[in-house]
């Protein structure tokens, strides 16, 4: 069974270049343009993993993952956190929300495959 | 400061309001033969007068302080 | 149960629950636990001015001129108005003057003179003396009607000797009370915490016991207050007793009554001791502004009532109208109510009885005997060691001396008037201070001999044409003395003074005293100017509520020797007292020991205080020059010191001033301190903004190259599609660098602007014509109103172009695929021209109407997800229609749609360059 992945992010270029590279390695895609309706599909879905955009409309990345990590039903989510936002401050504040990992745009896609394996290896 | 000498000024107001209700000629208006509520009319004029300056003097006095703008 | 003893031990056990009462507020107060401090207490203990003339003597003037007793409570409501200046500035200046009579206040005001407080003294004396005699009298009265129930008329009194009357030892029995309240230690501060509280209670007894008689004759005895006036009324002779002017009782009497009684409430020395000497805090004036007032009114609501039921229920029988109050319940067999009422009119009696006769003690002693000891037995007293002794026995026996004067009045004028003629006399008498004490207090021309003078004219028609007709009326003068004028002389008639007719005598002898005391006293002491002494007082009197410490000691100059002002401190106040007195000062100016203290004008001003609680002001100044060696100063040096105090203040008011300034300068640096760190804030923000906004098209543009480099293989269409997402997303990129270069160009101001008359109209024409494209793709209708002409508007064409065209688009963005329209209208407003693109798009909230015009604030977050642009359309728009002196803003109700509108002022083309 191949894992689940959900791709948050509201950049519509993005979300089809990341959706392209999982599907392309095997992962079962699905896709979130805001806050709100990636924590739904988080629920309802349980994927594996989370490519999370920080900036989001309605509810952003830092706060869904907050929510996500007090809800021990989630407690198997593994997130990664994708900002075009680099400051030193945002990595720690998302690592201290209970991010497993971070990375800033633009990134490689090499980069993003291995990072992707290893959360879920 | 200014609050104390406003009401200051309110209590002086009512003091010549007071003067000038309980003697002639504003009271001879009410010292006729009639009565209101069954009783002569001057006599509910003077507790009526008396009685609305003394809740006017503690309306004045007693109001929680508020502070001012811009206060010193 | 109204026999004697039973009558008798219930008022020994009255009497000793007061006292018990005001031990247990005096313990309090050794405790610093002060029951009195609390502002009800305070107004409770202000009522006193209801003696037995109100509580019996009220009843009795009803009854003969209806409502005619009410100024008597008008006035000290009207009075209690201006509290708030008057009485206020009163307290603040005996508090830091220590001043504790109404004697000792007019003494001190004009240069601490011994005459002065001495003939304030004697006045007071004389005019209270009656007054005494009239609660006597009353007690004495009511004692014997109720011994004497079921009969309602007591035995008629008179030739049982001294040592057989009640009356002789109700005098006794008060005069032991009062030493026992007032004069068990002596005070610096002359204050009587428990006699305080005793006073408040007893208020509360004697409102009680007057408001029980009172609901008893109205609702007991009758159908309510309507159904007296009602039975009243359908009787003549008491119908009349409704009106003011009723029994020649004209409006003259009433305003002359309201105004000798707002005046007795500040000049009687009891309503002194109780207001002034007795405060604990000034904040307490507040409440007894409107509680002590809302007092007199309830304890004379009853009142007419009472008077008019008794007229009917006794009609023909022969019963003093005074008495009403007790012989209503009495002849309705109600015993506990009388006896109740008994203990009230009690009440009323001793409370004025203690409270006055320890006032007047205070001033015979400090501004009458000591004075007069001092300078007699000048050396005796200097040799005495401990005066504290004296001075309570001068006290005691001055308590004795006045209860018996007053039982001496009581014999001899008591059966002439009713109760409240005699209580009117007092009135008047207490009345003349005002002149001295009012003018004092706001006048800085009033001098002593002025002073001395005012009091002595008005005193003196005071007796002629009050104090001698009541002796005349009690026999002790020839009638002719009356009728006729003394020795016929028909001018001098002592109540037609002059021929004066049409007054009645309060009226007559208010009129010419007042008028013989406030000419002379205004006339004399204009005659010379004010001492160094009198001018210092006067600063100190007149600048009260101004001044926030005492300049008193700026006022000598000298040499003395500590311990000897120890030593002469000690005498007065006890040996043991002085020192505590002394170590606390001591503490306070930072000497270790009080025998290191130095010697200058503020020990000796210190000194001088701590005797005039005990000796009046006048006495204590003349103790302190017998061991001080004062230097005289000239007046020119007092009027120096005082602008040197008064340029003291002007300095301080302007340090205060500067310190406010500084503090201004601080908050206003720290505010720029903000503001920097804010735009500090925002740049990072911005800068941060851009880095987010440059590297979104980045990360597609990079993924998907990454991917066509990586997959050679990538299907056509699909690489076809990634080739067509990393054109736009550089398009994008390109735009956004643009953009941001743009506005850095506008916000550094280095944009070149081409001013030229531009024609709106065209360029919202052009503009349309540009974007139509876009319209058309999305189906959006677009409506242009524009007017045939406008007149030109002095800008920047391209840039005005660049506004229109951000505006459509974004209009296009936002309105609904199909069955979108937007609206462009041009119109000529007040201010200029207008230009609106109006939407039927999902519309903006109204948070979010200036957000807007943020950079990278975009709209539409909740509603459309994230919208296509830049974020910096809108502020470039608005910084360039700014430039040109125009507004630019949006008037949006959310799910209607939007409507962006700027206006260009026309002004421009007239007046050539914009800023």
């Amino acid at each position: 069974m191949s894992k689940k992945i959900l791709i948050a992010d509201d950049e519509q270029n993005i979300v089809i270049s990341v959706e392209f590279l999982m599907k392309r390695e095997g992962y079962a895609v699905s896709v979130a343009a805001d806050g709100d309706e990636a924590l739904a599909k988080i629920r309802a879905e349980k994927p594996d993993l989370v490519l999370l955009d920080v900036m989001m409309p309605k509810k952003n990345g830092f706060e869904v993952c907050q929510d996500v990590r007090s809800d021990p039903a989630l407690a198997g989510v593994r997130i990664l956190m994708l900002t075009a936002r680099g400051r030193d401050t945002e990595v720690a504040k998302g690592m201290a929300l209970g991010a497993d990992g971070y990375m800033t745009k633009p990134f490689s896609t090499r980069d993003l495959v291995e990072k992707v394996r290893e959360l879920l290896g | 400061m200014q609050r104390s000498s406003l009401s200051g000024q309110r209590l002086v107001l009512i003091f010549m309001l007071g003067s000038f209700l309980f003697n002639y000629p504003l009271l001879s208006l009410f010292d006729r033969a009639r009565t209101l509520f069954d009783a002569p009319l001057v006599f509910v004029y003077l507790f009526a007068v008396w009685a609305a300056l003394i809740a006017l003097m503690a309306w004045v006095v007693e109001r929680p302080e508020r502070p001012e703008r811009g206060g010193n | 149960m109204l026999q004697s003893p039973v009558v008798i031990s219930v008022s020994f056990c009255y009497l000793a629950l007061l006292f018990a009462v005001a031990y247990w507020g005096d313990k309090r107060a050794d405790q610093g636990r002060s029951v009195i401090a609390n502002p009800t207490i305070y107004a409770l203990s202000m009522a006193v001015y209801c003696t037995t003339w109100t509580y019996y003597g009220s009843v009795g003037r009803a009854a003969v001129s209806g409502v005619g007793f009410l100024p008597i409570y008008l006035g000290p409501t009207l009075v209690m108005a201006l509290g708030g200046f008057l009485i206020l500035k009163m307290i603040r200046t005996a508090k830091a003057n220590r001043i504790t009579s109404i004697a000792d206040f007019i003494a001190s005001r004009y240069g601490k003179s011994q005459l002065l407080g001495g003939l304030v003294t004697i006045i007071a004396v004389i005019g209270i003396v009656p007054y005494i005699a009239l609660q006597l009298k009353a007690v004495s009265g009511s004692y014997d009607l109720i011994v004497g129930y079921p009969a309602l008329i007591a035995p008629k009194e008179g030739g049982q000797p001294v040592f057989a009357d009640t009356t002789f030892y109700i005098a006794l029995i008060l005069a032991a009370f009062t030493i026992l309240f007032g004069t068990r230690h002596l005070d610096a501060t002359e204050r009587h915490e428990g006699m305080v509280a005793a006073i408040a209670l007893e208020s509360v007894v004697k409102l009680a016991a007057f408001g029980a008689v009172g609901l008893f004759v109205t609702y007991g005895l009758y159908g309510g207050i309507g159904d007296i006036f009602q039975r009243a009324m359908a009787e003549p002779q008491l119908a009349k007793l409704t009106a003011v002017a009723a029994e020649n009782r004209n409006y003259a009497t009433w305003f002359s009554l309201t105004f000798l009684a707002g005046l007795a409430i500040l000049f009687l020395p009891r309503q002194f001791q109780v207001t002034v000497v007795e405060n604990v805090s000034e904040a307490h004036l507040k409440r007894a502004i409107w509680l002590f007032p809302l007092y007199l009114l309830l304890i004379n609501l009853f009142v007419l009532p009472i008077a008019l039921g008794g007229l009917m229920q006794f009609a023909g029988q022969g019963i003093d109208a005074d008495t009403f109050v007790l012989t209503l319940p009495m002849s309705a067999q109600q015993e506990v109510l009388a006896l109740f009422v008994f203990v009230g009119g009690l009440s009323a009696a001793t409370g004025m009885v203690i409270v006055e006769t320890i006032a007047l003690s205070t001033m015979v002693c400090n501004d009458l005997v000591m004075p007069l000891l001092l300078r007699t037995k000048a050396l005796a007293l200097q040799r005495e060691r401990d005066l504290s002794g004296l001075l309570l026995a001068i006290r005691r026996g001055a308590i004795v001396v006045i209860l018996l004067l007053g039982y001496l009045y009581f014999r001899l004028a008591g059966d002439a008037y009713a109760l409240v003629g005699i209580g009117l006399i007092s009135f008047s008498a207490v009345a003349q201070f005002a002149p001295a004490m009012i003018g004092g207090m706001y006048w800085r021309g009033g001098t002593r001999d002025g002073a001395l003078a005012g009091l002595l004219a008005g005193f003196a028609v005071w007796t002629y044409t009050l104090l001698l007709p009541s002796f005349a009326k009690s026999g002790w003068l020839p009638a002719s003395f009356l009728a006729e004028g003394p020795f016929g002389f028909e001018m001098l008639k002592p109540q037609h003074l002059f021929g004066l007719t049409g007054l009645d005598e309060i009226s007559h002898c208010l009129f010419w005293s007042f008028g013989a005391n406030i000419t002379t006293y205004i006339v004399v002491s204009l005659l010379r100017s004010p001492t160094a002494a009198e001018a210092s007082q006067a600063t100190q009197f007149v600048d009260a509520l101004k001044t926030t410490r005492p300049v008193g000691s700026a006022l000598w100059r000298g040499s003395a020797d500590p311990a000897e002002l120890i030593a002469l401190v000690g005498r007065f106040l006890g040996p043991q007292r002085a020192e505590d007195a002394f170590a606390t000062y001591a503490r306070r100016r930072g000497v270790a020991d009080v025998k290191r203290l130095e010697a200058d004008a503020d020990l000796v001003h210190h000194a001088e205080s701590l005797l005039t609680g005990a000796i009046g002001s006048a006495s204590a100044r003349a103790m302190v020059a017998s061991v001080a060696k004062e230097e005289p100063l000239s007046l020119p040096e007092v009027m120096n010191i005082l602008d040197e105090a008064s340029q003291l203040r002007t300095y301080s008011r302007e340090l205060e001033r500067k310190s406010r300034e500084l503090e201004a300068a601080t908050s206003e640096l720290k505010a720029a301190n903000d503001r920097l760190l804010e735009v500090d804030r925002l740049k990072d923000d911005f800068m941060a903004s851009v880095s987010h906004e440059l590297r979104t098209p980045l990360t597609s543009i990079r993924a998907f190259s990454e991917i066509l480099r990586d997959d050679p293989r990538t299907a056509l269409p699909e690489r076809e599609r990634f080739l067509g997402i990393i054109v736009s997303e550089t398009e994008r990129l390109t735009r956004l660098v643009n953009q941001i270069l743009d506005m850095a160009k506008i916000e550094s101001g280095n944009v070149e602007w081409r001013v030229e008359d531009v024609d709106l109209k065209a360029v919202v024409e052009q503009s349309a014509a540009a974007t139509s494209q876009l319209f058309h793709d999305k189906g959006v209708t677009l409506t242009l109103d524009l007017p045939p002409a406008v007149a030109a508007v002095r800008a920047d064409r391209d840039r005005l172009m660049q506004v229109v065209i951000n505006l459509l688009s974004n209009a296009v963005k936002f309105a609904p695929a199909q069955a979108g329209r937007v609206v462009v209208s041009l119109a000529q407003v007040p201010d200029g021209l207008s230009v609106t693109v109006a939407d039927n798009g999902p519309g903006i909230r109204r948070e979010d109407q200036e957000v807007i015009f943020e950079r990278f604030r975009q709209g539409g977050d909740s509603l459309t997800g994230k919208p296509t642009g830049t974020g910096l359309g809108l502020p470039i728009s608005r910084k360039i229609v700014e430039y040109f002196g125009g507004r630019l803003w949006v008037e949006s109700e959310p799910g209607v749609g939007a409507a962006f509108i700027f206006v260009l002022p026309l002004e421009n083309s007239r007046n050539g360059t914009p800023q």
